[in-house]
């Protein structure tokens, strides 16, 4: 990782105005849009053609997407925190992140338990399968956004807290995936009641 | 070769240092880089190596090997098909019990499972394994950042992820292939019900699986090897290497990742869809079924929408195959006709135009599916109409050799081939393209005709003539002329040989992928067309093999690089050292002051980009 990181460092000339390993993560953020945008349209195109069970989404769904959106403004916080090394608030809302993170994770798990609860199983019609579906790859890029969180917050208690590029760089790179998971979701939830109509 | 040599023009080597010199871009790479850790041991230098020129020739040497692989099945299914009665006794070695031999007569069979299972591995194999990853992953790897001027990609540790994720994917291929109930055996596009079902047919349960896992790994390379490509094309160019300077070989890899990035994802969300009503019971792609009479549980899904999201996919991918052979073929024919590349920028927007058209015309592969046909009547026009860049690019083609100072290298060779295959190819195309027609050309041989010629054989060709021109540039070495001439003019006989008889036998309504045609009426007068299909593909796979001989042979033995510029070409990767250090430039990096094709301007037969332009001078690229 370590001569990785190097080699760019030394690769990326500074003449541009983005760092190529930024510029990579909007990219590929491009190419998961388009992983969801394919899902959703499946989603109409079967809706179109009929014989549609129709349910009310899990409530536990709204209350999560406040969860996300309030970690995203943590995780922002912390990042002007450490910006300005202002070390405590730095640490704890990283911290208070990532927990938030995991809550998300667990209340989307007990809403699937919900939509069972209410008789709409993975396996029946495809409108419940395609909300399980939808939402649970959602979960497994949110699950990626711990993991980088988790990295994350190792940084910020085993080293020093000091914001040099390349550091800054690094939580950069971690706060805009986290945003743009947040915001895939709000995309995602805003999909499910417009569709359902 | 000697030819090309001599008559090169190219600047003595001093010119070239002291051009860098002078005017390159110092960002002291070297400073940081003395003694590098990472590629002091033959693990770090020739397996797990993050150098870009490395992870090229590694692309290309597995590409070669899966090509073999998926050549020999077609011979198999091809001698099936011209020999029906023949015995495949002798088979028996290699194939096991996909041979079953007769107890009376002693004659062997190709099992009719296995025929399916070699067509489906065959295609997928040749698609994605050799012309995806062979072709856009060895050069796009080789020559993004030579050209364009940088140290290496964006990331030369997701580049190093990306071959290995390539290696896995065929790994577990490989392994599909010697499962008791066989590889997958539905098509290379893999429609529901034959993959969503297990018990389908036998290639549906441990072969389907690991197809889906084979792919997604796939994908995976895919991704990340576009993700660098893309940020290393509009990122790390060099000074003065704005987009209009880039040369057409870099326009087409950068569109070629952007369309992979924006289509396989929607592949994937497919196998996700697949890979549930494979396991979990779900019913996206399923809707009543029977199966063995039993009536099946799953309900209320479509097929249909299978093949929606498989071939918005599937078109872009045939253009993530051709167009970085069509950047190539600029470049070689440009170069060894010693003429600029006519319309530059007419190309770069018919390449954007190819690759934005490419995502609204899928369905042209769905008429027969039975979507709306006032639906079909919009994607008519938009195939129609992506027969108008394809022809611009042809066009330029044919203009940029014409009235050239044309050397007849292996590599222009197949420069010219290519052209010619995309041009028989294209124009069958606009047959299919009228909904009208393709009722009755719909999975027929005039569509294996079509896309073998227009995607197969002109993609092999756009690789050919990229492995010839840049093997120097691989391997310090050059391949034998004559031999490359050889396997030119076999190929290009025997690729027309073997396709151009498919599209009598498609318009005479012969299906594509049946095990025997012998034992139908109105076919059986074909036997013998069938049978010179299938000599003629043996002997293209014997043309193969002088390829294979020569290209291993040069590495070792062949003619010795001399100078740097053999061609007097003008692109960046040739003023690099002949054993190119890593890193690419020993010193600064070149800087860029004029576009790729100087060719023949002001008297002097080639003008490197690293050359200024002189007072008042135009640069034909901005
Ligand atoms: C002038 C441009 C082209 C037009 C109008 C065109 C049109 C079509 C149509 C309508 C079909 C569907 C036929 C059917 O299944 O009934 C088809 C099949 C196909 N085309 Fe083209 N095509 C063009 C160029 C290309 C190019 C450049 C490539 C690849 C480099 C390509 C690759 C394929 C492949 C792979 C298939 C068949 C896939 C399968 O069913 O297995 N085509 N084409
Ligand atoms: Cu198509």
């Amino acid at each position: 990782m370590n001569t990785v990181a190097t080699t760019n460092e030394t690769v990326f000339t500074g003449r541009n105005k983005i760092h190529p390993h930024k510029f990579a993560l909007y990219v590929a953020c491009a190419s998961i849009v388009m992983l969801f945008t394919a899902f959703t349209s499946a989603y109409i195109v079967r809706q179109a053609s009929g014989n549609w069970l129709e349910f009310r989404l899990p409530d536990l769904f709204f209350v999560n997407t406040g969860v996300i959106l309030l970690s995203s403004l943590t995780l922002q916080t912390s990042y002007w925190s450490f910006k300005r090394d202002k070390k405590e608030a730095y640490r704890g809302l990283l911290t208070l992140s990532f927990l938030l993170g995991l809550t998300f994770l667990v209340l989307q798990y007990k809403a699937w338990q919900s939509m069972a609860e209410i008789g709409v199983m993975l396996d029946g019609n495809p409108s419940g399968s395609f909300i399980y579906l939808i939402s649970g790859v959602h979960a497994a890029h949110v699950l990626g956004g711990i993991a980088a969180l988790f990295v994350a917050l190792t940084h910020a208690f085993i080293l020093p807290v000091k914001a040099t590029p390349r550091r800054t760089l690094r939580f950069e790179l971690v706060l805009i995936y986290w945003h743009f998971v947040g915001f895939l979701w709000l995309y995602l939830l805003g999909f499910f009641v417009v569709s359902a109509g | 070769m000697a030819t090309a040599a001599n008559k090169s023009t190219a600047p003595a080597q001093h010119d070239v240092d002291l051009l860098i010199e002078e005017y390159g871009y110092d960002d002291h790479f070297h400073e940081h880089h003395e003694g590098d850790k990472y590629q002091s041991n033959f693990f770090t230098t020739y397996i797990f190596s993050q150098d870009h020129k490395m992870i090229a020739r590694q692309f290309l040497i597995t590409g070669m090997f899966w090509a073999v692989i998926g050549g020999l099945m077609s011979l198999v299914f091809r001698l099936q098909l011209g020999f029906p009665e023949e015995s495949l006794a002798w088979l028996k070695p290699v194939l096991g019990k996909w041979i079953t031999i007769n107890a009376d007569t002693g004659l062997g069979t190709l099992a009719p499972e296995f025929y399916y299972a070699l067509v489906t591995m065959h295609g997928t194999i040749i698609v994605f394994f050799v012309l995806t990853a062979g072709l856009s992953g060895t050069f796009s790897n080789l020559l993004i950042p030579l050209q364009v001027g940088a140290r290496d990609m964006a990331s030369p540790f997701l580049n190093m992820l990306s071959y290995w994720f390539f290696f896995m994917a065929g790994l577990v291929m490989f392994f599909s292939l010697f499962l008791s109930t066989g590889p997958f055996a539905g098509g290379w596009t893999a429609y529901p019900p034959l993959s969503a079902l297990p018990q389908a047919s036998s290639g549906s349960a441990g072969g389907m699986t690991l197809w889906l896992i084979s792919l997604t790994f796939f994908v995976v390379s895919v991704l990340l090897g576009g993700v660098n490509y893309i940020t290393t094309v509009l990122n790390l160019r060099t000074k003065g290497m704005n987009m209009w300077r880039l040369p057409l070989t870099i326009w087409a890899f950068f569109v070629t990742a952007v369309l992979g990035l924006l289509s396989f994802p929607v592949l994937v969300s497919g196998f996700f869809l697949l890979i549930f009503d494979r396991t979990l019971g779900t019913s996206f792609f399923l809707n009543e079924i029977f199966v063995g009479g039993q009536a099946l549980d799953h309900v209320g899904g479509s097929p249909i929408l299978y093949q929606h999201l498989f071939w918005f996919l599937g078109h872009p991918e045939v253009y993530i195959i051709i167009l970085p052979a069509m950047g190539i073929v600029s470049e070689v024919l440009s170069v060894h006709s010693r003429k600029p590349i006519f319309g530059y920028k007419a190309m770069v927007f018919s390449i954007l135009a190819i690759g934005f058209l490419s995502f609204i015309v899928w369905a042209h592969h769905m008429f027969m599916s039975g979507v709306n046909p006032f639906i079909s009547n919009f994607f008519v026009v938009f195939t129609l109409i992506i027969a108008v860049p394809s022809a611009v690019k042809v066009f330029n083609w044919i203009t940029t050799i014409y009235g050239g100072n044309i050397r007849f290298t292996s590599a222009a060779l197949f420069g010219v081939g290519f052209v010619s295959m995309f041009i028989s190819g294209g124009l069958t195309g606009i047959f299919l393209g009228n909904s009208a027609i393709d009722i009755q050309m719909h999975d027929t041989y005039f569509v294996v005709a079509h896309f073998h010629i227009v995607m197969g054989v002109a993609a092999f060709f756009g690789m050919f003539a990229g492995v010839y021109h840049w093997f120097p540039k691989m391997f310090g070495r050059f391949m034998n002329e004559t031999m490359g001439k050889v396997h030119f003019w076999g190929t290009m006989i025997g690729a027309y040989a073997i396709f151009w008889p498919m599209h009598y036998l498609g318009m005479a309504g012969v299906p594509r992928r049946y095990y025997r045609f012998d034992n139908f009426d109105t076919f059986s007068h074909f036997s013998a067309m069938n049978q010179f299909i299938t000599v003629a593909a043996i002997l293209v796979f014997a043309m193969q093999i002088i390829f294979i001989v020569n290209f291993f042979r040069s590495i070792w033995f062949g003619k010795k690089m001399t100078s740097r510029n053999p061609y007097g070409a003008n692109t960046l990767e040739w003023t690099t050292p002949i054993d190119v250090p890593h890193g690419n430039w020993p010193g600064k990096i070149p800087a860029v002051q004029r576009w790729a094709y100087d060719y023949g301007k002001g008297g002097e037969e080639n003008v490197s980009q690293i050359v200024p332009l002189a007072e008042g001078e135009h640069d034909q690229g901005h």
